[in-house]
């Protein structure tokens, strides 16, 4: 390739020319970045470089997704047919659940009318894949492939199969930001199932690993313990498992417990996750009426959790 | 070591773009708190093998694609660029005539320069990483810079 186009290389670079370039160029990224901390002010700009960036985001992963897919094709017959009759299997236990889950959540909704508290349950899922791209080793998020233009919001809860997974952070046209609920700047409330005590668990930067720093020594909670979401923040429905507890450290001297848990969902393992909407108003069922059920209309696009 | 050679934007765009994928290329556990920054590499080498007065602008866009690509706060890696950009384009002279070892020890103070106003900015906007494995991206990509010099150093025309 040969190019005759009109190059500015000046013999001597450097000068006032070069040094006013600096000055205006690091005074702009300050502003870009002033402005982006305060949110909403670059959300335009944000949203066209992300969709800008998406495509080759998606093209870096295309290579290892063709790979799958190919040994997909290639999978012995043998392999197939065992997957087919464990799903199969799976599908028969699942069934018989969900028929009992059906009366029970009749059942929960009329105590819960009767209670005039609000039965928060996710209504609506999306699946979503992960892209695989790296973001940042040092902090755990992902890249989905579903946008605004799928409804997508910030702030809204992440699932997958086993529980939790995260939030959206930032949402792009057809694609968004996920923080997994192990990223050491994410907190999620949760409740010790078996006793209801509540507490916060923050990410620890480590995929496997989350810690539970707000517990009192006289806190009720043993290895083994299952963390569920608590609903407080309105961020994620309340009774989704989040975790289980792996230690209990009891230290006399300190006022707190070093508590901690290993995340139920498999953060690093997933291909797929569950983008839900909830319902965090009071639910009003047919059998019971209450007229004066207006007492925590809580608004339906509260997000929290910064 | 180095003639002065000229790219053409195409090419500066296309090394760009490969620079930006590497960076998000999904690796396996430690490689990829090893990974280079191969933006930054890119840059500096532009700036000191095939200087332009827009090398600080293309720092800039580089950095602001970057921002977008990891999806950190925008303007941060611009900023950081900009600025390794700067002190290699002001001092590119006496860096092209340093045998490759010292050159390599330049890029070295570069690298780290950046990832270090890059950890900085992280602290000042309330999202830090005090992880110490963070800073082993710096050797490993000074490691890398005489082979990704010798690889740009050979697709660039030569004149």
């Amino acid at each position: 390739m040969t190019n005759h186009e009109p190059d500015s290389r000046p013999l001597l670079l450097g000068g006032p020319a070069l040094g006013l370039r600096l000055i205006v160029l690091v005074i702009l990224s300050i502003g870009l970045m002033v402005a982006d901390q305060r949110r909403h002010h670059l959300a335009m700009i944000r949203d066209w470089f992300s969709a800008a960036a998406y495509p080759f985001q998606w093209a870096v992963q295309a290579p290892l997704t063709a790979w799958d897919t190919a040994r997909e094709s290639l999978a012995t017959r043998s392999r197939i047919d065992a997957d087919n009759i464990r799903l199969a299997s799976d599908n028969l236990v699942l069934r018989l659940k969900l028929m009992r889950f059906e009366s029970l959540a009749q059942e929960n909704q009329r105590l819960r009318a009767a209670r005039e508290s609000s039965a928060r349950v996710v209504q609506r899922s999306l699946v979503a894949e992960i892209v695989r791209v790296d973001l940042d080793p040092f902090r755990q998020r992902v890249l989905v492939n579903k946008g605004s233009r799928d409804g997508v919001f910030r702030g809204q809860a992440v699932l997958d199969a086993n529980g939790i997974f995260g939030q959206v952070t930032r949402v792009g046209p057809v694609s968004a930001e996920v923080i997994l609920i192990s990223d050491p700047e994410h907190a999620i409330p949760v409740q010790v199932n078996r006793t209801g005590g509540r507490t916060i668990a923050l990410g620890t930067g480590r995929s496997g690993q989350l810690s539970l720093p707000y517990l009192p020594q006289n806190a009720d909670v043993v290895a083994g313990d299952l963390l569920v979401s608590s609903g407080l923040g309105g961020v994620f429905p309340p009774g989704y498992p989040v975790g289980q507890v792996t230690t209990v450290e009891r230290d006399p001297s300190q006022p707190l417990l070093t508590v901690t848990a290993e995340p139920l969902a498999g953060l690093d393992s997933d291909p797929e996750v569950l983008l839900v909407w909830f319902d965090n108003t009071v639910v009003e069922p047919e059998s019971a009426p209450e007229p004066a059920a207006s007492g925590a209309p809580a608004p339906a696009d509260a997000t929290g959790g910064d | 070591m180095a003639r002065r050679s000229t790219l053409g934007w195409p090419r500066i765009i296309a090394m760009t773009i490969v620079a930006l994928t590497a960076t998000v290329a999904p690796l396996p556990g430690w490689l990829e708190i090893l990974r280079p920054d191969f933006v930054a590499l890119t840059v500096l080498w532009l700036c000191l093998m095939s200087p332009r007065l827009t090398g600080l602008f293309h720092a800039w866009g580089a950095g602001l694609a970057l921002d977008a690509f990891r999806g950190v706060l925008f303007g941060q890696h611009a900023l950081a660029l900009v600025v390794i950009a700067y002190v290699a384009s002001k001092l590119r002279l006496q860096i092209r005539a340093f045998p490759p070892l010292q050159q390599t020890a330049v890029v070295l103070a570069l690298l780290w320069l950046n990832e270090f106003l890059l950890f900085w900015i992280d602290g000042v906007s309330g999202h830090p990483i005090t992880d110490w494995r963070r800073w082993l991206a710096v050797p490993a990509g000074a490691a890398c810079w005489p082979l990704i010099s010798g690889f740009y150093a050979r697709i660039a025309p030569r004149r």
